[in-house]
């Protein structure tokens, strides 16, 4: 039993099959790389596991738990956080603020009134954001609102922002994307550590076959909605299928 | 100094706000009896304590709107109930103050509950029409239907025969606060050519808006107020960052609508009447006006927006032609006939299109209110004080960006 069953998914939209009968089983504590072609239904296949999205048929388990039909809030409450593959985040804010909001959310939970408390005075929130940021290595731009960094630190600081929630789960849906080589690296790196400090899942979507390849350790490969193979990244290298659904198209 | 849980520069802020609040009565009076200029004088009672309360009203609405984004055309709504709430509470019981202020604040924060918790279901211009179409309800409501609770169109006052089971025999017959009648002075000195008024009703005003003033502060400054400003910017990755942001914004809804239903009772402390046209969307729209002008979201734009519409609205009203042929009398007949005629377009009834400009010009020149011009002047000075080059010696850091939006 994996952390993350996925049984029967399917999604339609209009005429568009998005996701076919999709089957998918997360092991706890492993990455779980999911790759396959622009428009394979990668980032559908995530908003179906985060409620922004309820599929057609099918049902989604996390931790024996349904999380169809949940708010997205309480999803996350459960424990799944996510990097959206276009960053959100609070852009009038400054960076400590967008990672303290995450502290405040896994401390507080959903909702707590708490309007005459101080942010400056709540040490322990200040603490682990601070240190969060220095993992990401964006301390020295704590100040700094985040609408103004470079799209590639706006991905890091979303990183930051879910890792601050220490999730059971996080779904990293092209956490690389628009990163100069250094910063990739940086990012294999900092994925690895935080893998190595404490238990967490990963299931991350991915073009960047070095990222997948660096880290994952089962790969599912998606096309046109359905999921062609799953299997260790070794064997997933000289898969025919593989080679005539991904690269075959991309080639 | 750190005061009231404040840091050191919100607490210095703080004291300034209240010596400003506390001298107005002699700052708003800068030119003595009888001068030319004698009419741009505004340290009367009536105009002080007008603007104290829809400082009031507007400190409670930028929570909402300036904090969260979230528009709402109906408070209003919220403005009435408080001031029926009072004048229900002068004709049970009697016209000390103290029981219907606080009740006021009840009940309009009740009815912002129950209106907040329908039109919250969505955001936008939807949200907006939804406010809109609730205080119109009410405003009809009090108009028509509930006429025995509103009295309708004469609006609600104190009659003879009112109940009033506290009155005792000797007590004020106008709002009081345990005797100290609101309406009275309890100083008026001349000194030199100036006149000045000290009135009960307007430090009694002003010391609640401090309080209030204060309490925004906090707001601001707590994780409840970053959890509200996280919602102006991205409601989506709150949601997925585990945040419920309905009831947080349904708060603040209610905490704006509470500072609303308080502005109410004390214009019905002021006056004790209370009427249907309180409620009417021009209200509503009259504080949107106040907060933008002023600078959404920041802590004294509301202030300074209320003061200035209201003093716009009470000074230019007042000037007519006896006024300006006082000013323009030593010009030639052509051309002060001229002037005069030019100016009718933005004094006396025409105040609006003065009002109007301005808002116009500041929406357009600076988006961000008049704290921004503020900020702006003192940018200017600053940066002509600082040696040449100091500002290419340092990399325009975005750093001093961020710290210097947080400005109040
Ligand atoms: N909300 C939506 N409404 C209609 N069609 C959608 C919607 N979301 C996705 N699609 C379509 O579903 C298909 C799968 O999209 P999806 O974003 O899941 O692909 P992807 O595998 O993430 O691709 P990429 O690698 O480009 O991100 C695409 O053809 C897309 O246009
Ligand atoms: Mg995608």
């Amino acid at each position: 039993m994996g952390i993350l069953e996925v049984k029967g998914v399917s999604k339609r939209f209009g005429g568009l099959q998005a996701l076919n009968d999709v089957n998918l089983s997360v092991k706890e504590n492993t990455v779980h790389a999911i790759i396959g072609p622009n428009g394979a239904g990668k980032s559908t296949l995530l908003n179906c596991f985060v409620g922004k999205l309820i599929p057609d048929s099918g049902s989604v388990m996390f931790n024996g738990q349904s999380v169809l039909g949940r708010k997205p809030h309480e999803i996350n409450q459960m424990g799944i956080a996510r990097v959206f593959q276009t960053p959100e985040i609070f852009t009038d804010l400054t960076v400590m603020e967008n990672v303290m909001i995450s502290c405040f959310a896994r401390r507080d939970g959903s909702f707590r009134l708490h309007p005459f408390e101080t942010v400056m005075h709540e040490k322990d929130i200040i603490e682990q954001a601070e240190q969060m940021l220095i993992d990401v290595n964006m301390i020295d731009k704590r100040e700094m609102h985040a609408a103004s960094l470079s799209r590639g630190d706006k991905r890091r600081l979303e990183m930051a922002m879910c890792l601050a929630q220490e999730p059971k789960l996080l779904l990293l849906d092209e956490p690389t994307a628009g990163m100069a080589r250094a910063d990739t690296n940086n990012t294999i790196d900092l994925l690895k550590e935080i893998k190595q400090k404490r238990d967490i899942t990963m299931a991350i979507i991915e073009h960047d076959m070095h990222v997948v390849f660096s880290l994952a350790e089962r790969i599912t490969v998606l096309a046109q909605g359905t999921p062609l193979v799953e299997d260790t990244p070794d064997n997933i290298k000289g898969h025919p299928k593989v080679k005539e659904a991904y690269l075959g198209e991309s080639a | 100094m750190k005061l009231f849980g404040l840091s050191a520069k919100d607490t210095r802020f703080l004291i300034i706000v209240i010596l400003l609040t506390m001298f107005t009565p002699i700052l708003l009076q800068p030119f003595p009896e009888g001068s030319a200029l004698a009419t741009f004088n505004a340290g009367y009672p009536d105009l002080m304590q007008r603007i104290a309360i829809f400082g009031i009203f507007a400190i409670g609405f930028n929570i909402l709107f300036g904090l969260t984004g979230y528009l709402s055309f109906g408070h209003a709504a919220f403005l009435g109930i408080g001031s029926y709430t009072v004048v229900w509470m002068y004709k049970l019981l009697d016209y000390n103050v103290i029981w219907g202020l606080p009740l006021a604040v009840i009940t309009s924060g009740l009815f912002a509950l129950l209106i907040g918790y329908v039109s919250l279901r969505r955001s936008g211009i939807y949200f907006s029409i939804l406010t809109l179409a609730f205080a119109q309800m009410s405003y009809n409501l009090a108009y028509s239907v509930l006429t025995p609770i509103t009295n309708g169109e004469t609006g609600l006052q104190v009659y003879p025969s009112d109940a009033q089971v506290l009155m005792g025999a000797t007590e004020p017959t106008s709002p009081h606060l345990f005797g100290i009648v609101l309406r009275e002075n309890f100083w008026q000195p001349t000194i030199g050519g100036w006149q000045f008024t000290f009135n009960n009703g307007y430090y009694f005003t002003a010391i609640i808006a401090i309080v209030l003033f204060y309490l925004s502060l906090r707001i601001f400054r707590s994780p409840f107020g970053l959890m509200l400003r996280a919602i102006k910017t991205n409601q989506t990755r709150l949601n997925y960052t585990g945040i419920n942001t309905r009831p947080y914004t349904l708060a603040a809804f209610v905490i704006s609508g509470m500072y609303a239903g308080l502005a109410g009772g004390l214009m019905a402390a002021m006056d004790p009447l209370s009427g249907a046209e309180r409620m009417q969307w021009t209200a509503s729209g009259e504080v949107v006006l106040m907060v933008i002008l002023g600078g959404a979201g920041t802590l004294m734009g509301p202030v300074l927006g209320a003061g200035f519409i209201k003093y716009l609205e009470n000074i230019f009203s007042k000037i007519n032609d006896s006024i300006l042929h006082g000013w323009f009398g030593a010009l030639p007949d052509g051309l002060e006939n001229f002037i005069i005629g030019v100016s009718h377009f933005f004094v006396g009834k025409s105040w609006h299109l003065t009002s109007g400009l301005m808002f116009m010009l500041v929406v357009i020149f600076l988006p961000g209110g008049l704290v921004e011009g503020g900020a702006r002047i003192r940018n200017l000075f600053r940066r002509g004080k600082s040696p040449k080059g100091a500002d290419t010696a340092h990399p325009p850091a975005p750093v001093a960006n961020a710290a210097e939006k947080e400005e109040f």
